[in-house]
């Protein structure tokens, strides 16, 4: 199936990642992603029927340490880096997430 | 010749010996990067305050009768997406533009207690995303040897600072090539160890199960050394290795009489230059001339590394990526922010630039419902069918060699609207990010024009000393190496 992409194919996916395009990236974004798409359908005809995908490769071995508290990043440092936090009560500030 | 042109190992050992300070070391990299970095624009930040402070404590140190370790006042460049507490790490990137870490990578640590002086902090392709360091929100860098040309990516400016002398080491990461092309474009050593090799703590994540931090050196030895102070198990990095690390200085012997070199005469076939497949066959014939034996191969499933890699790698982006934005750290839009969701959109929509943004939503589509198993499960199936190619390789050879990339440095913006015709580039070097295999770069001539070729070796898994080894030699037996660009 030869891979398509239409500008509704692009807005669905840029709300998945959170991204707000401008009318000009996603005219530009249907072209060029549906023709990295069409090349990358290349794969899609080799035979790999009975092969274990690969998403690393070196899981075999073990990372494992005794479950012991230790010390973490303070939080006066892990907010000091937000664009708006509120320091007196050690937060990250946002808009407004529901309602109205 | 000035102490510019020296290698890391024998400023090392002039500042153990007496015969230079520390502090006159990094005071000529920070003149050396004043001069040039105009026209190079190689580097994000320089912090000399910081580095001659520690240089003096090395002077002090020595003056003292300390013992020094194996970098001790060698000035060192980071790529601007590893952290060092206290120094801004932007990843080139719009949204990182004012992170400053909490923490040390935890190279940083390592270079740092080893007596390494960090100078300061490269240009990249955002995100370590590209393969041209055009995509850098700073401008991007220009290559030593021709002004007007690409120096690779997607850290290009630690290949850069190397080339021009600033540094005699720096540090990269390679997630498909971004160590060993730019190394190619500059005419210069770069050495993606294997998977696991060194630790990630504190590198900016681009695609977790590729990544690997790497150093650029002038000659083998140079990256050899570097190697032996980097690599290492770190209870910080579950993905990092339980492997014994070798001092891979022994290692260099000269000596390739014992050296199988796999040859993949089919792969190396279509779109490469003739330039770079005369330097290629010139390399091949030099080592075979030093006593190595050339062995054919075939390596089946490689000419699909790329739409593997780029199915493989922008997934793993897109997931990474989430966490820019606009709430923990980095950039957050100024406009009307009606809701968390519009701030979110809004905050990546002008804090990434747009490589950036095409992966994210490339990497977004590949794992969305419907296409998960036709591109990326796909994907990882052939990726497990290009590693068992070589390992089939690797039972009858010690290393694989290619170009490092299929033509030499293009000019900026020749590629620059035509993303595909870029991703194409990377054949060479998105198979040893794949497959989790140690790779090198090294010099191996220079077109017509003047601009360096590379040449690329790849090794069995946690075999370092091999390749280097092989490397070496090569290096042995010729001297582009130690060509040095006119600025």
């Amino acid at each position: 199936m030869p891979t398509t992409l239409t500008i509704a194919d692009v807005e669905r996916i840029a709300a998945l990642a959170q991204l707000e395009l401008t009318g000009e990236e996603k005219e530009l974004f249907t072209k060029q992603l549906a023709d990295i798409l069409h090349y990358a359908e290349q794969v899609q005809a080799i035979d790999t029927s009975g092969v274990p995908a690969t998403a690393y490769v070196n899981i075999s071995q073990r990372m494992e340490r005794e479950d012991e508290p230790r010390p973490s990043l303070p939080t006066d440092e892990a907010i000091a880096n937000a664009p708006d936090a509120a320091p007196e009560g050690g937060l990250f500030r946002v808009p407004r997430v529901i309602g109205g | 010749m000035t102490v510019l042109d020296a290698t890391a190992t024998s400023v090392r050992d002039d500042i153990a010996a007496g015969r230079l300070s520390a502090a006159d070391a990094t005071r000529a990299a920070l003149d050396r990067i004043a001069s040039v970095n105009g026209a190079l624009n190689a580097f994000n930040l320089v912090d000399a305050d910081r580095a001659l402070g520690r240089a003096r404590e090395i002077d002090r140190r020595r003056a003292a009768g300390d013992t020094l370790g194996p970098l001790a006042g060698v000035p060192i460049a980071l790529k601007d997406n590893m952290d060092v507490r206290g120094m801004l790490t932007t990843a080139s990137s719009r949204i990182l533009r004012d992170f400053l870490p909490p923490f040390d990578a935890t190279v940083t640590r390592r270079l740092e207690a080893a007596g390494a002086i960090i100078v300061g902090k490269t240009n990249c392709d955002e995100f370590a995303m590209g393969s041209s360091n055009e995509n850098s929100a700073f401008g991007p860098v220009h290559n030593p040897w021709a002004l007007d040309r690409i120096p690779g990516g997607s850290s290009g400016g630690s290949a850069a600072a190397v080339a021009a002398r600033c540094v005699p080491l720096a540090l990269g990461s390679d997630t498909g090539g971004s160590i060993r092309q730019p190394a190619a474009c500059c005419g210069v050593v770069g050495l993606k160890p294997t998977y696991g090799r060194v630790s990630r703590y504190g590198l900016l994540a681009f695609a977790s199960s590729l990544d690997q931090i790497g150093p650029f050196a002038r000659t083998v030895a140079d990256a050899a050394l570097a190697l032996s102070v980097l690599a290492g198990a770190d209870p910080c990095d579950a993905t990092t290795a339980n492997e014994p690390v070798p001092d891979f200085a022994p290692a260099l012997t000269g000596t390739v009489d014992d050296i199988r070199i796999g040859v993949p005469r089919a792969f190396v076939t279509e779109g490469v230059d003739d330039q770079v497949r005369r330097a290629y066959e010139g390399a091949l014939d030099t080592l075979r001339g030093a006593g190595a034996t050339l062995v054919d191969i075939d390596l089946p499933h490689a000419k699909y590394a790329v739409p593997v890699y780029y199915l493989v790698c922008t997934a793993e982006a897109s997931s990474n990526l989430a966490r820019y934005d606009g709430v923990k750290y980095g950039y957050r839009s100024s406009g009307a922010n009606d809701s968390l969701k519009e701030m979110y959109s809004r905050t990546r929509d002008e804090g990434f630039g747009p490589e950036v943004k095409r992966r994210i939503m490339l990497g977004t589509y590949v794992l969305s419902a419907g296409y998960y198993d036709a591109f990326y499960l796909k994907a990882l199936q052939v990726r497990t069918l290009l590693r068992r190619d070589y390992d089939q390789a690797f039972e009858r050879v010690d290393v694989v060699a290619m170009p490092t990339m299929p033509t030499p440095p293009f000019r900026l913006g020749e590629k620059a609207s035509d993303p595909l015709q870029m991703y194409l580039g990377d054949i060479f070097t998105v198979s040893a990010n794949l497959a989790g295999l140690p790779g090198i770069s090294i010099p191996c001539g220079f077109s017509t024009e003047g601009l360096p070729i590379g040449f690329q070796l790849m090794g069995r898994m946690f075999d370092e000393a091999t390749l280097l080894r092989v490397a070496d030699a090569y290096e042995r037996a010729t001297d582009w190496h130690m060509r040095a660009p006119a600025l």
